[in-house]
């Protein structure tokens, strides 16, 4: 067996311990994010975009060059990258309000046009960095500030179904995936998949993250791993869905 | 490849938007991204038929908010990117190009202005003004050419880009649906020939090197931990810009001595304006012309000693007073009479100005 390092060669070491609430996802994402790109080795190429939201916090986390934008533009600045600069592997961090609203014709348009950037998204089921408020992706019956009595999906919505609605318009070539903090292994494995298909040149790539928010959640250590585990996992669906040479194939459950 | 835009001087007639096009190409820019408006379309379509001859690419976006901040990308990776909108899209533009304005990125847009509403009349005005000068959620960081002819549509536009990588600050061309679209005729050329230097462009990401072993990563933010670093960074920012005001605030006027009516325009405009000075002073009449060449930077010190020199100013544009918002604050102070010509998105003629003079002047035609 081989021992993971405690901190991804690609994090800035002086910046640690990172600027995250204490048990929050982002830190356990981008941790996954650094070992794809140690084992990729790509550091020297890599420019990695975050997003206005909690995941501005990384703006100085990585040894990679790094541009933090605004909220839900971060895809539009590393497809302006990308088209620019072809050997660049850009990375747009961000999380579900940037990714699944304010910016989701971003999103769409970058896949419809099969971009060969990488979207790291981490669903965390609400507006963490802004108070709590619903998302896209809160959960039926879900309190949130501006959801007080539950989400009511009859006038709300149901949570965005992000990986399936990106793999339903996504071209062949395009790689969809929705990992979990809660299965580290399997996330690296999926976002380093991702970095791989556009090293690759085959087309966008998309892995959602399950995330956790304990602050905005108002939960302790183990309600938060319920929550994931039991609510969230219940509405979102982990594993692949699409990958190149697959077609437009079912999503393949956790193995 | 064809390498060489253009190889030798050429006289030309054609539109406005070809002619951006041409300049874009002769500036060497590399890449556009852009999303349809009228008046600015022809722009994109001239560029996608010219740019992959010399090499360049084109992406049109979902959005103008899409193509701003792609071309802040394309800035950031060393490239020299543009975009041109006009109207609502400017609005759009706005958000992207206030980024550009915080972070330094010297985007260049080129806004040909139509004014409001979302469609209907969609060729002409002066209503931009207050948007592409002050219209992000920031100080005005930018550089705003407006001009007045074909010719400087194509100098400007390859100005434009030089001030941009120059400076560092987002650099607009102003320009409106009749320059756009009308056809003069002017001369293309090849800058470097003309002894201009074009400022080479340098990448902000994406530079030679491992981050963090051959050099620190090169890290760009939108945030700030605390008011007042913000505030260091934004005066640094403030400092920089009013340090190269006298370079970059440009003007052009004529008679001011012993006039005793200035009478102020900006772009397209300025051509009536300075029709009717002529034709005003043949008949004896004191009359002078400003032009404000650089409406952000304004020049304000040449708008003061004017203001102090005439006893009246007139201030004639297509827009409801967005211009004379920014002279009659350069000029505060100042004992000159304002008097104004406003026709809001509709086209000014010298004969409009010369009786607004003449009304002003009380020296009516006999
Ligand atoms: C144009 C714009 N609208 C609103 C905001 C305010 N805002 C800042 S962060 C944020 C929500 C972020 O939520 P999400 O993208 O889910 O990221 P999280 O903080 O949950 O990780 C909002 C709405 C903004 N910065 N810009
Ligand atoms: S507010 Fe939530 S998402 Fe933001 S850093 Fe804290 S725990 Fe993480
Ligand atoms: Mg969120």
């Amino acid at each position: 067996m081989q021992l993971q390092p405690a901190m991804p060669r690609s994090w800035r070491v002086d910046t640690k311990p990172h600027k995250f609430c204490p048990g929050c996802g982002h830190g356990l994402i981008l941790k996954c994010l650094g070992q794809a790109v140690d084992e990729l080795g790509i550091e020297d190429r890599v420019v990695y975009g975050c997003d206005i939201g909690c995941s501005l916090l990384s703006w100085d986390f990585f040894n990679l060059d790094t541009v933090q934008t605004h909220h839900g533009r971060t895809t539009p600045v590393m497809t302006g990258i990308k088209r620019a600069r072809p050997e660049l592997i850009c990375i747009a961090y961000m999380g579900d309000g940037g990714g699944y609203s304010i910016g989701v014709q971003h999103l769409v348009s970058s896949v419809h046009r099969n971009e060969k950037i990488t979207v790291v998204l981490a669903n965390n089921t609400q507006y963490a960095m802004t108070g709590g408020q619903m998302a896209p992706t809160t959960l039926p019956g879900q309190k949130t500030e501006t959801t007080p009595y539950g989400r009511d999906p009859e006038v709300t919505g149901f949570p965005f179904q992000g990986p399936e609605m990106v793999s339903a318009i996504a071209r062949e070539g395009a790689y969809v995936a929705r990992g979990s903090i809660s299965n580290m292994r399997q996330l690296t494995g999926y976002l380093k998949k991702a970095l791989v298909n556009q090293i690759e040149g085959n087309g966008f790539s998309f892995v959602e993250a399950l995330s956790a928010c304990p602050t905005n959640w108002r939960t302790n250590a183990s309600e938060t791993w319920s929550f994931i585990d039991k609510e969230m996992h219940g509405h979102f669906k982990t594993g692949e869905f699409k990958t190149p040479g697959s077609g437009q194939g079912e999503v393949r459950a956790d193995e | 490849m064809l390498q060489k835009v253009i190889q030798e001087e050429k006289r030309a007639f054609m539109t406005g938007n070809e002619v951006v096009a041409w300049a874009a190409l002769a500036a060497r820019a590399e890449i556009m991204f852009g999303y349809p408006i009228t008046p600015q379309n022809e722009i994109m379509h001239y560029w996608t038929r010219l740019a992959p001859k010399y090499g360049k690419s084109f992406l049109q976006t979902e959005d103008e908010l899409s193509a701003g901040f792609a071309a802040a990308g394309g800035v950031m990776s060393g490239r020299k990117a543009f975009t041109a909108t006009a109207g609502t899209g400017n609005i759009l533009m706005q958000e992207p190009l206030s980024m550009a304005e915080m972070m330094r990125l010297p985007v260049v847009a080129v806004i040909q202005q139509r004014g409001g509403p979302s469609t209907a009349t969609v060729i002409y005005s002066q209503q931009e003004v207050n948007l592409t000068t002050m219209g992000g959620n920031g100080e005005g960081l930018r550089i705003v050419y407006s001009t007045a002819t074909h010719q400087e549509l194509y100098d400007y536009t390859i100005k434009a880009f030089n001030t941009a990588w120059k400076y560092r600050f987002p650099t607009f061309v102003l320009g409106d649906g009749y320059q756009a679209k009308m056809r003069e005729p002017l001369t293309l050329y090849d800058p470097e020939a003309r002894g201009i230097q074009l400022v080479e462009q340098e990448p902000f990401v994406g530079q030679k090197g491992s981050p963090g072993k051959d050099r620190p990563p090169a890290q760009y933010r939108n945030t700030y931990n605390l008011e007042e670093e913000l505030f260091e960074k934004l005066m640094s920012d403030v400092r920089d810009y009013e340090k190269i005001i006298p370079e970059l605030a440009e003007f052009q006027s004529s008679g001011v001595e012993g006039a005793e009516l200035a009478i102020v325009g900006h772009g397209v405009v300025f051509r009536a304006v300075r029709e009717a000075v002529n034709v005003l002073r043949e008949q004896g009449i004191k009359v002078c012309y400003f032009r404000p060449v650089t409406l952000r930077p304004l020049p304000v010190p040449q708008l003061k000693s004017l203001a102090g020199e005439v006893k009246k100013i007139l201030i004639v544009e297509s827009a409801y007073g967005q211009l004379a918002r920014l002279v009659t604050e350069a000029v505060y102070g100042a004992n000159a009479e304002i008097h104004t010509l406003f026709k809001p998105g509709v086209g000014i003629t010298s004969g409009e100005v010369e009786a607004r003079a003449r009304e002003i002047l009380q020296k009516p035609l006999h």
